[in-house]
């Protein structure tokens, strides 16, 4: 392998690498709830929701008394009607953006969107061109073609060489 | 003699694009390193410059007839800024404390204790206070900011400010008894 393949490869294990780690930092969206809040309905939205003092703790699992306290909240806050919208929206306001589940696509946000797929292109078409140059040998290079040329001129004048020493033997 | 063709050498990956990925991988770097800076600065230490702040308060908790009080305003009389929460126990320990020292301090007018709930819920919060008959100025860290412009990394942590509005004490964690409040009080009031 050349050292540029090696090189071509490296940059894509890179590219894909960074690529599935921002996208890991995603997560997924989720539906409505009724009048009636059950547990599956407040988990619906509290899964939507990060503790805000546990780190990287999803409100739904989260087994703390503060947690508890803020799925209480949420199954009130149903009852009385309030959307999904709205119960999220108060929750940012209380505790900030961080408790979103999903980032708010404003400011830099944008990039946690955008760069995971530009990245895994990226990688991906680097990919291709060093696979696809495994597959066919390099041309000669012009330095490589006179070479061959000398070589293949002196193939030429030994053989034609030994030849005449044949004849005169 | 045959010849050779001669195929010239592709190039590798263009200037331009090499130029783009490098602008992008070292954006990404200035950014985690950013980041990375803020979360390890740690909590406002003594000296530093705290950004003025407004606390919207508990109704029934407000100062002077207030329901919101801003720091700037605040100026010439010491203030104890403590960080709390309902579902905190070690904040628990330093209730009983931090209201016999409020007692202590309430009617000398230069000296403020100012609570700040940290993601809390109102009716949780409204009963911790009534359990531990805490009556000075206590309001909601709406949105995080206050905690923030503090870097606090936990509850309870408590600030105490001078009168110039210099930070001069930083407490993690609970206190230990009342008098360790008034020892660190007294020496700021002027």
């Amino acid at each position: 392998m050349t050292g540029r393949n090696r090189l071509a490869i490296g940059w894509a294990v890179i590219a894909v690498l960074l690529g599935g780690l921002l996208l890991s930092q995603s997560s997924q969206r989720a539906a409505a709830q009724s009048a009636t809040p059950s547990d599956d309905q407040v988990n619906q939205i509290a899964h939507q929701l990060y503790c805000p003092v546990c780190e990287n703790t999803p409100l739904d699992v989260c087994p703390t008394e503060a947690c508890r306290q803020w799925r209480d909240l949420i199954r009130q806050q149903l009852s009385e009607g309030w959307s999904e919208a709205q119960i999220k929206q108060y929750f940012v306001d209380q505790y900030g953006a961080r408790v979103l589940a999903e980032p708010p696509r404003v400011g830099l946000n944008w990039l946690v969107y955008v760069l995971p797929p530009l990245i895994i292109l990226a990688g991906a078409f680097l990919l291709f061109r060093a696979l696809r140059s495994w597959t066919k040998p390099p041309p000669p290079s012009r330095a490589e073609a006179t070479g061959m040329q000398a070589a293949q001129q002196a193939d030429e004048y030994v053989a034609r060489l030994e030849d005449e020493l044949k004849k005169r033997k | 003699m045959s010849e050779t063709t001669v195929v010239p050498v592709k190039r590798g990956v263009p200037l331009w694009a090499q130029i783009l990925i490098w602008v992008v991988l070292i954006g990404l770097l200035v950014i985690l390193a950013i980041t990375l800076n803020r979360s390890q600065k740690g909590t406002a230490q003594p000296g530093d410059p705290i950004r003025d702040f407004s606390l919207a308060l508990f109704s029934g908790y407000d100062l002077n007839g207030q329901s919101q009080v801003k720091l700037s305003d605040l100026r010439g009389k010491v203030l104890l800024i403590n960080f709390w929460a309902s579902w905190c126990k070690p904040c628990e320990q330093e209730a009983a404390d931090l209201r016999s020292a409020w007692a202590h301090y309430k009617d000398a007018g230069d000296v403020l204790f100012l609570g700040v709930d940290y993601v809390d819920t109102e009716p949780e919060a409204r009963a911790y206070l009534e359990k531990f008959d805490i009556q000075y100025p206590n309001g909601p860290d709406v949105g995080t900011r206050i905690s923030q412009l503090f870097r606090i990394q936990g509850v309870p942590e408590t600030y105490f400010v001078d009168q110039s509005g210099v930070l001069r004490y930083v407490q993690v964690g609970p206190f230990t008894s009342a008098d360790q409040i008034l020892s660190i009080i007294d020496p700021l009031r002027k």
